[in-house]
């Protein structure tokens, strides 16, 4: 029984949720990685070293530059009769294209698995997280995307795969790569962050992120996050949600300023090691799951805090 | 053009389910229902379309029990024209339920199928990628912008380094994420009228589907609790605690 896992990669190299789910297929048995892109560079020798791994395939190709979900599920169907499994963490690319894999294989998708009990069976969270569904698949191949945070990712060093070309199949699609906005930033990635500071509708406009929230997650070497409402009143962009429907975190430190602590928030956050949680409302539903409450008004409470650190 | 919309019923967003006792589920009885919120905006987007001249009748689409024509009812109160309720009670997984939405949309001639991009009972996210597999069409997943002009679907997409656009090639799928729009209440008069619209009733079966699950559940736990802390009197201890009691900085 060997796993194929499709890596998130980019220039910076291989991403953390990929070795996590790396890690999850371990469980399963035997491990191939696949990078899928144009012009991959260093990413298959990259992959190569990651421990647990013991085939990389490349698929080099134009058509699958920008990682479409029609060109890479149509990469996926052709790879798939050699394996058991295929898994790729549960990011952005990965649940455009696992899903969209699974029903041209006429597999039923298991999403964002948060366990593996056997071949079969896998726990995922259900209700943002508030119910664990153990569910036991029938299907004779199992396409599955990864809760990222839930497995501690595979060492980047110390395995030596051997390394494959693969066929790219000649797929028409009619979908096509325009342009991107990303957010430049020099700090931590969030699903890969061990300490994230996270400002909600309490923080009332962006610049205050900027002059309250970014020193202290600049000295603590943090990621920056924010909730749903903070994103929705335009303070910072959408790649900072952190939420049931956003990004699922998992830190050493999570620090929660004005941010009241909705289920769909906590639905992200809640299995990080401590929380913290600032809020002028102390009734605020955060403090419930907090192991640190302040209550106080993040106005002040913020440059105290930037100046204790 | 027609476009189709799919509609869920749902655990509404603001209820914390609780796990049934027997650990075969949450507890749907006597919980309030709604439409999954994405599909709201899901609805709103068609909508707006419409009220732009580029989408010429919007069908909403339903899969599950009877009383998920209040779903479709919700719909049609907002605007959608009329409703289809595939009628089963059966717990449909995503892939049954994109073989049902192909199966209408290929007998509705749809050019553009929008859908929530995922929803927030089984949080599976996976239904508009399968739909769009099966009917071989291109999908604009995670939407929070969408034009369409000249046979183009522009779909900016949400996703983990910020936003990406793409162009499709209708016919396409598009899912809606949080911020594509705000999805309007259903005025009185609306309402109303929404209850003289017309909703057809069919069954799995009547379209050829079979919506087996592929997945049994075995169990359904609750999730390991978590118990509040402490509060700490000011920022000085706080930082204290974090350093020497939890170590994490």
């Amino acid at each position: 029984m060997t796993s194929l896992v499709v890596l998130d990669f980019d220039a910076t190299g291989i991403k953390q949720p990929a070795r996590s789910a790396i890690a999850a297929a371990a469980k399963l048995g035997e491990v191939h990685v696949l990078i899928a892109g144009n012009a991959v560079g260093d990413a298959p020798a990259a992959a190569a070293k990651i421990a647990g791994v013991s085939k990389v395939l490349v698929a080099d190709d134009a058509s699958l530059t920008h990682e479409l979900a029609e060109t890479t599920a149509a990469l996926l169907v052709s790879l798939a009769p050699a394996y058991s499994h295929i898994l790729q963490a549960a990011t952005a690319a990965g649940k455009n294209t696992i899903p969209r894999a699974a029903a041209l294989l006429d597999v039923q998708v298991i999403s964002d698995i948060s366990d593996v009990i056997d071949a079969d069976t896998f726990v995922r969270p259900i209700y943002a997280g508030n119910a664990l569904a153990t569910v036991k698949s029938s299907d004779s191949k199992k396409l599955i995307t990864v809760r990222a945070s839930s497995f501690d990712p595979a060492a980047a060093e110390g395995g030596s795969a051997a390394i494959e070309t693969v066929a790219v199949p000649a797929a028409g699609t009619s979908s096509k790569y325009l342009s991107s906005e990303l957010s430049k930033s020099e700090r931590p990635e969030l699903t890969a962050a061990k300490i994230i500071v996270s400002g909600g509708r309490g923080m009332q406009n962006g610049e205050n992120f900027t002059k309250l929230i970014d020193p202290i997650a600049d000295k603590l070497g943090a990621a920056v996050g924010a909730s749903r409402a903070a994103v929705d009143a335009g303070y910072v962009p959408n790649d900072y949600q952190v939420g049931q429907t956003g990004k699922i975190v998992a830190p050493q430190l999570y620090i929660a300023i004005g941010i009241s602590g909705a289920i769909q928030h906590l639905a992200g956050m809640k299995d990080s090691k401590v929380i913290v949680a600032i809020n002028k409302d102390e009734d605020a539903p955060i403090f419930q799951v907090a192991d640190y409450g302040l209550v106080a008004d993040l106005f002040t409470a913020l440059p105290e805090l930037e100046k204790a650190l | 053009m027609k476009l189709l919309v799919a509609v869920k019923r749902v655990v509404d967003y603001n209820v914390k389910v609780r796990v049934k006792s027997d650990k075969t589920g949450v507890e749907t009885a006597g919980v309030k229902q709604s439409m999954n919120p994405f599909d709201e905006i899901a609805v709103e987007e068609a909508i707006r379309l419409k009220e732009k001249g580029i989408a010429t009748e919007i069908v909403a689409v339903s899969v599950g029990v009877t009383q998920a024509q209040e779903t479709i009812r919700t719909a049609l109160a907002m605007g959608a024209d009329r409703g289809i309720l595939v009628e089963t009670d059966v717990a449909v997984e995503p892939l049954a339920v994109a073989k049902l939405l192909k199966a209408i949309a290929e007998k509705e001639g749809a050019e553009l199928i929008i859908l929530g991009k995922q929803a927030i009972d089984d949080d599976f996210n996976a239904t508009g990628q399968a739909l769009a597999a099966l009917l071989g069409w291109p999908q604009g997943t995670f939407a929070s912008k969408v034009e369409i002009a000249d046979g183009k679907a522009t779909v900016t997409r949400e996703v983990d380094g910020g936003l990406e656009t793409v162009e499709l090639k209708l016919p396409a799928v598009i899912t809606a994420d949080l911020r594509l729009n705000e999805p309007r209440y259903a005025s009185l008069p609306n309402i109303m009228k929404a209850r003289k619209k017309q909703i057809d009733i069919v069954k799995p079966a009547d379209l050829g589907v079979d919506v087996t699950p592929r997945l049994t559940i075995v169990s359904v736990a609750e999730p390991p609790g978590r118990k509040a802390g402490i509060k700490v009197p000011d920022v000085a201890t706080l930082v204290d605690k974090l350093r020497n009691e939890a170590k994490v900085i």
